[in-house]
This record gives structure tokens, C-alpha cells and sequence, in this order.
């Protein structure tokens, strides 16, 4: 398979994060903060799961370290980078 | 109101399978963490746990009985033995005797090994006893049957809070009048393949070891096992000369009606201040707190809130024997309960392993490194669970 361009992985990252948020896509920019999205706990563990099926990738992420991610999980442009980051390395 | 007490414990856990070694486990601060054995367990992201290591249930059951016993009744029927033996406790109390026993997971291995069977491996039958091995009231009815108790006997199911609800719930059998001897406690077996990938989903499991109320910690460990509580009205206790343990004293159990995994420290602290209550004590009575203290960030800060609200700023020390047993999920409270006993009956503090450095997060005056030795009349220990549960065991010297 080809890989995603970044266009096509902040497509998905965006999709995936408005269908936990109960948004519409274009309420998702792509430079958006989760904090200011509004997403809880178990929607940030659900979303990391949907990228990791859609991408074929395991995300480093562990709950009790938010202040220490391996996995920038904290903006858009993070999340498209470190999903971007272990596709190159998949 | 009748009084409660303890007459024997038992258990069977990662630290070892039973009483005498789990106490010197806890006191000498050694961890039954360790890598996962188990089928399959090189396809998970975390692969530690508190196993049940080098177990042979042939060795302690009759082998005619074992197709009947998925790991979690087989370690409540062991531990149940070593409880009632200690107990003195003559079999066929009838329907003065009961059984309430916590599990969240049941017979989980069974579901496993007969799914696997028919999707996996394309069988079209799985064995005739399925249903009896995984039903969460096996390991109740099969301590009912060893001990000829005809009474009350059911399963609590609650998540982490189960053993401390069954534990709550036997107290009130007894205190009601509806039966004399209640066996309880809880039993877990949740370190199989399935177990442990449905945990992991949530992120909240340590890759490397369980550190609770410490700075880096990475989360929880699952651990295996059960342990059971022998409680008895006292007079029934004195008259045939029981050796009492400890009183349980209180108990209360509060639903948070918030988050279905989210603590909240305001449903915690209204079950510490509710089970001081029922046992007519004040914060100032109690001498030690065995506390839920599973190694998670959201936990451990909210029950460290918690214990600041009650307590205040003089609390009593706090140990979480987590990084011992293990998180033993449904039977976690039993084990903590047996550490209590540890406490009250030889004034031995168990000590929180795993610490690195303090949280400032969590103001508590954590026993950590080594065992630390305190005369205390009195003990609580912390049950919280999703789904937004707590339980709060008060015991005390008899």
C-alpha cells in the first residue's frame, strides 16, 4: 500500500475526532487542541483505537503519563505528526 | 446489634497460597509481579502481572471434581479450606451459614477456551460443563457445597468494589439475624489472553511495575487469585471457643451517579465518613488505611483528595498492597482485607512497593520502602471501582 500523504492522515484524524465528538468535520480545525474539543477520557482512548485500526499502527499512549507522552495526543497537527511518525516507521 | 467478627482468612494469590506466606511476603516487601505465562501472552502490549505461579489444582482439590472448576472457583475452594480450617468452623451450619463472594470476571477463561474452540479452531461442540464453570456464583456454590452452607449464597459483581460489597453484604446477613457464619471475600482469575487485552484498551495497565501514590507511575497490575473471610456472630464465635481475629466494624458503600470510569473524590470520602458511621468511630479512631491505591494517576489522586477530606492534614498511614498481590480486580478487597488483619493482629504496617518519589498530588503519609510497625485499634480499607463504586471496610482489635 501507498503511503498516506499528510493531507490524507489530518483528513482521517479530523473524521475520526468529530465521530467522538458528536461534531460535524468542519467543526474539527486543523489546528484544534483536544482540551478545547472537549474530549474525555474514554473518547481519547476510543479515538486512538480508530486511528490504529484505520492505520494499521500501536500508539504509544499510557493514561497515567499525560504529562510525559511518548505520543503527542494534545493537538491536531501533534496527533497527524506522530501518526505520520509510526507509519513511516511501520 | 449483633456483633461480627473474624474467625479465619485464607488465600491464595501471586505471593503465595496461603496465609503464613502472604503475611511474610507483605512484611519482607517482596512483589509477586512478574512476566506473564500464560497462552498467547507474547501477542500483548503489556505482558506483567501477579500470577498465581506453579499452580496444581490436583494437588489440592479431588482430580474427580476439577472438570467442574474454572481457576477462579479453584482458588476460592483453596482459600475457602485454609479460612474454615483456621476457623475451627464444624461443617453443616445449615441454613445459619452462607456464602457472598466477589468476582467481576468469573469463569472468564472458560469463555475464552470454548470461543476459541468454536471460532477459532472451527469446533462445533464445547464441553457440556460450560455454563457450570463460568456462571459468577460457581465459586460461592461450590464453597457452599464443600461446607454444608445452606443459608444466604450469591455473587456480588462490581468491579473493584466487588469483595468489599460481598464483604459488606455478609456483615448485614450476620447483623440481621439471617445467619450466623458467612464465608466471604472475593475471587478473581482474569490473567488470560482475553483478560488482559480488554484491559489494555483503556491505557491504564504499567508495562513495568505497579507504583501507587509515586511519581512515575505508569498504572495498575492485574492480579489472580481470592481470598475468604470466615465472619461470625461473636456469641456463636466465643461459645465454641473461636480464636477472633478482628471485629468488623463498619461498612458503607456509596455510588458516585457521575462517571462510568472517572473517580470522584466527593462518592469516596461519603464512603469512608459513612462506614466510620456505622462503626461509631471517629477519624481520629483509626490507625492505618489499606487503600484502594491501585497506581493509576486518576486514582490515586482522587482517593489521596479523599483521605485529606475525611482526615484532614493528621491522616493515618496509608499502604497500598497493590504492588504486591497485584490489582486482584474482584478479590482485591480480600487480600486487603487479609493485610488488615496483618495490621491489627501483629502491628505490622505492609509497605507500598514500587515507590520512586512522592507526588505532591497526593498529601498522604505513605508506608513505602519497608514495613513500618504501629500499634492500631482500628482500620479502614478503600474499595473504588467503575462504573463509580465505593466500598469502605472498617475493622477493628475484638
Amino acid at each position: 500500500m501507498t503511503a498516506a500523504t499528510r493531507a490524507e492522515i489530518e483528513a482521517a484524524v479530523i473524521t475520526i475526532l468529530a465521530a467522538q465528538l458528536l461534531l460535524p468535520v468542519s467543526d474539527v480545525a486543523p489546528d484544534a487542541r483536544l482540551d478545547d474539543l472537549g474530549l474525555d477520557s474514554l473518547g481519547k482512548v476510543e479515538a486512538i483505537f480508530a486511528l490504529e485500526e484505520r492505520f494499521a499502527i500501536s500508539i504509544p499512549f499510557n493514561a497515567n503519563e499525560p504529562d510525559l507522552p511518548e505520543f503527542d495526543f494534545a493537538t491536531v497537527p501533534g496527533i497527524v505528526d506522530g501518526v505520520a511518525g509510526l507509519i513511516a516507521a511501520r | 446489634m449483633r456483633r461480627v467478627v473474624i474467625t479465619g482468612i485464607g488465600t491464595v494469590n501471586a505471593l503465595a497460597k496461603d496465609v503464613p506466606g502472604t503475611f511474610a511476603a507483605l512484611t519482607e516487601g517482596r512483589s509477586g509481579i512478574g512476566p506473564l505465562g500464560f497462552r498467547d501472552a507474547d501477542r500483548l502490549t503489556i505482558r506483567i502481572g501477579a500470577e498465581v505461579r506453579d499452580w496444581d489444582p490436583a494437588a489440592h482439590l479431588p482430580a474427580a471434581n476439577l472438570p467442574l472448576y474454572d481457576p477462579v472457583t479453584q482458588y476460592a475452594l483453596v482459600a475457602g479450606a485454609e479460612a474454615v480450617a483456621m476457623a475451627g468452623l464444624p461443617f453443616g451450619l445449615g441454613a445459619r451459614g452462607g456464602v457472598i463472594l466477589g468476582t467481576a470476571a468469573g469463569g472468564i477463561s472458560t469463555w475464552e477456551d470454548s470461543y476459541r474452540a468454536v471460532f477459532a479452531e472451527g469446533r462445533n461442540r464445547v464441553s457440556p460443563l460450560v455454563v457450570p464453570r463460568l456462571m459468577h456464583n460457581a465459586p460461592a456454590s461450590h464453597l457452599s457445597i464443600a461446607h454444608g452452607l445452606q443459608g444466604p449464597v450469591f455473587a456480588v459483581s462490581s468491579a473493584c468494589a466487588s469483595a468489599n460489597q460481598a464483604m459488606g453484604l455478609a456483615l448485614q446477613q450476620i447483623r440481621s439475624g439471617a445467619a450466623d457464619v458467612m464465608l466471604t471475600g472475593g475471587a478473581e482469575a482474569m490473567l488470560c489472553f482475553g483478560g488482559v487485552k480488554a484491559w489494555e484498551g483503556l491505557r491504564v495497565l504499567a508495562p513495568d511495575m505497579c507504583r501507587p501514590f509515586s511519581l512515575g507511575r505508569k498504572g495498575m497490575v492485574i492480579g489472580d487469585g481470592a481470598g475468604v473471610l470466615v465472619f461470625e456472630e461473636e456469641s456463636h464465635a466465643r461459645a465454641r471457643g473461636a480464636t477472633v481475629l478482628a471485629e468488623v466494624a463498619g461498612f458503607a458503600m456509596t455510588a458516585d451517579a457521575r462517571d462510568i470510569v472517572a473517580p470522584d473524590p466527593d462518592g469516596a470520602a461519603a464512603a469512608m465518613r459513612g462506614a466510620l458511621a456505622d462503626a461509631g468511630l471517629s477519624p481520629a479512631d483509626i490507625g492505618h488505611i489499606n487503600a484502594h491505591g491501585t497506581g493509576t494517576l486518576a486514582n490515586d489522586r482522587s482517593e489521596s483528595l479523599a483521605i485529606v477530606r475525611v482526615f484532614g492534614d493528621h491522616a493515618p498511614p496509608v499502604s497500598s498492597t497493590k504492588a504486591a498481590h497485584g490489582h486482584g480486580i474482584g478479590a482485591t478487597g480480600a487480600f486487603e482485607a487479609i493485610a488488615c488483619i496483618l495490621a491489627l493482629s501483629r502491628g505490622i504496617l505492609p509497605p507500598t512497593l514500587g515507590f520512586q518519589a512522592p507526588d505532591p498530588e497526593c498529601r498522604v503519609d505513605l508506608v513505602h520502602g519497608v514495613a513500618r510497625g504501629a500499634r492500631v485499634n482500628a482500620v479502614i480499607s478503600n474499595a473504588f471501582a467503575f462504573g463509580g463504586l465505593n466500598a469502605v471496610l472498617v475493622l477493628r482489635q475484638a
